[in-house]
């Protein structure tokens, strides 16, 4: 009798689950079946099904967004950026967590205060420095998400030098090992797991950035989000387009997610508690 | 400088470097520039506190304030209330459970600037048609009235976030010793007893971390506020990030943007302090 209670509690919340689930999902399901109707379908009814599969829609899409070209520099933008943010930020992490002055604690410090700073409290100056430079361009971006990105990568890597024992250091280094062999061949490979944590949370913020983009690229050398904004301006009201470059924007993200879920949430949830 | 010195420098030079010339100088020029005339490439004069005795006196930027608190405020309550429940469901032993925590999580992946934009065509048409099938006038105008506008930007921002409050609560959740609840089930406490008195308490640390997150996330919102409502309609959801953005690049007021910038840091600095201050104090108080 209380076993019954339990499962049909347990059947409620499953359902409930669900329907949430579905509530959720819903705005995805309805990009994409538009996506495929022409401009009329979607006049005459968006929650259906399409009719017959509007190919051209995507055809087109995919040639004003120039794809292939925006993906390219999203990957690009985004691979470099998070790519030395790991290998920087974790060398300054070990420094700092090796070296135990006070003046290593001031620099510590002042990492994790810039975390206080709002992007637009910097910008304006940063824009103007960086174009007076010549510097507002792929390059100029990659060392500007250093800066952005460093603090919280660094506050990571210093916590996670807790635990590898200094011990490790002092034996390399009786072996005739120098530092930069020290931590490239022994303390960066036993960083790995906090290192897969730095790369997704700076993926998923890189990679969905707009405003420092639209500050710093034009519109030639444009990312997935940049080049999304200039297409969604030109083809206002017209949905069927619109809709099907929303769908291709988001194809790479489901792709990434689709093969590195697992990491993905356990890397937010160790970059969101901590 | 000895050996011991000289790779420690090495190993930081990098990051100091970019710390230094993306956010600290910035920070401290912007800081001197808002109390000049400088108009993004020099300054001629100094105006003393002229911009910010102006900036509270300009009614697009007190409301954009405004609008950011409401905005905030009833965001995080949503956010954390959504959150909890989400959290709630997918740890009790369902048959969907990793299902529902993909689908739940999903949107976070997504751009604000792409999802924004996936919702004004939820606004516009769909709710548009959904409201002629049920005979309602006005539903598609969502975007088009500033109260409408508003609750538009807190289910965006709502639907796409809750997935990430949720983590945090089922990380809180998930420490929680099973047999305390069977032992508490076991002697009788109902299932709403036994969220009362051992669920709650033991999750209460996650409402600080997830509250103070989700304040400082609402107050920061840029791209979702721009791909929406594009602060429409005539500026009323325009929200204190996108004010400052339009100061500076589209009214090309340098140095009066960049007061409003230290306005804008000075808020979310506050917020950040204050969070601090109560997880310090927590930890002493267990």
């Amino acid at each position: 009798m209380k076993m019954n209670k339990e499962r049909k509690n347990l059947f409620s919340v499953e359902v409930l689950g669900l329907v949430l689930g579905l509530i959720w999902i819903a705005p995805f399901y309805l990009m994409i079946v538009n996506a495929f109707k022409t401009k009329r379908e979607i006049f005459t009814g968006v929650i259906g099904f399409p009719e017959s599969l509007a190919l051209e829609n995507f055809v087109q899409a995919f040639r004003d967004l120039e794809f292939l070209k925006s993906l390219f520099n999203s990957l690009l933008i985004t691979g470099v950026s998070v790519a030395i943010i790991i290998l920087f930020s974790a060398m300054a992490g070990y420094a700092l967590a090796r070296n135990k002055s006070k003046l290593s604690g001031i620099i510590f410090f002042v990492f994790v205060a810039a975390m206080l700073i709002p992007f637009q409290s910097v910008m304006i100056p940063l824009v103007s420095l960086f174009g007076q430079a010549d510097l507002l361009n792929a390059a100029g971006l990659i060392f500007m998400y250093l800066g952005f990105g460093c603090s919280l990568s660094i506050f990571l890597y210093h916590g996670a030098m807790t635990g590898i024992p200094k011990s490790l250091d002092e034996a390399a280094i009786i072996d005739g090992a120098n530092r930069f062999q020290l931590f490239w061949y022994i303390i960066f490979p036993l960083l790995k797991p906090i290192s897969v944590t730095v790369g997704i949370l700076n993926v998923i913020w890189i990679w969905n950035d707009y405003l420092l983009p639209s500050l710093v690229l034009g519109e030639a050398n444009a990312t997935i989000p940049l080049k999304m904004f200039f297409f969604f301006g030109e083809y206002t009201k017209q949905w069927h387009l619109a809709l099907a470059g929303l769908t291709l924007a988001i194809i790479p993200v489901i792709i990434f997610y689709f093969f590195a879920q697992k990491q993905i949430i356990k890397g937010v949830s160790e970059g969101a508690v901590k | 400088m000895n050996n011991q010195n000289k790779w420690f420098w090495i190993f930081l030079s990098p990051v100091i470097l970019a710390l230094g010339i993306v956010v600290v100088v910035p920070f401290v020029y912007g800081f001197v520039f808002s109390f000049t005339d400088w108009n993004g490439l020099t300054a001629t004069s100094f105006v003393g506190f002229e911009h910010y005795l102006n900036l509270f006196q300009e009614e697009e930027f007190m409301s954009s304030i405004w609008f950011t608190v409401k905005f905030s405020i009833v965001t995080v309550i949503l956010l954390n209330v959504f959150g909890l429940c989400l959290a709630l469901i997918v740890t009790r032993k369902i048959k969907s459970n990793n299902l529902l925590r993909t689908v739940f999580f999903m949107p976070n992946l997504i751009g604000g600037l792409i999802l924004g934009f996936i919702w004004q065509f939820i606004f516009i048409s769909v709710f548009g048609d959904v409201g002629n099938l049920l005979g309602l006038e006005g539903m598609g105008g969502w975007l088009s009235t500033p109260e409408t506008g508003f609750w538009g930007l807190v289910i965006l921002t709502s639907w796409q976030m809750a997935g990430y409050i949720m983590i945090i609560y089922i990380a809180y959740l998930e420490n929680i010793p099973k047999d305390l609840i069977e032992a508490a089930r076991i002697d009788g406490a109902s299932a709403l007893q036994r969220f009362k008195s051992i669920t709650f308490p033991l999750v209460a640390p996650a409402f600080t971390v997830s509250m103070f997150l989700t304040l400082s996330m609402a107050f920061k919102i840029y791209d979702q506020n721009l791909s929406l409502t594009n602060g429409g309609p005539f500026n009323s959801t325009q929200m204190v990030a996108m004010e400052i953005v339009r100061t500076a690049f589209s009214d090309n007021e340098m140095a009066y943007a960049q007061a409003k910038a230290v306005i804008f840091f000075l808020i979310v600095a506050v917020i950040a302090l204050t969070q601090v201050y109560y997880n310090k104090k927590r930890e002493v108080d267990m």
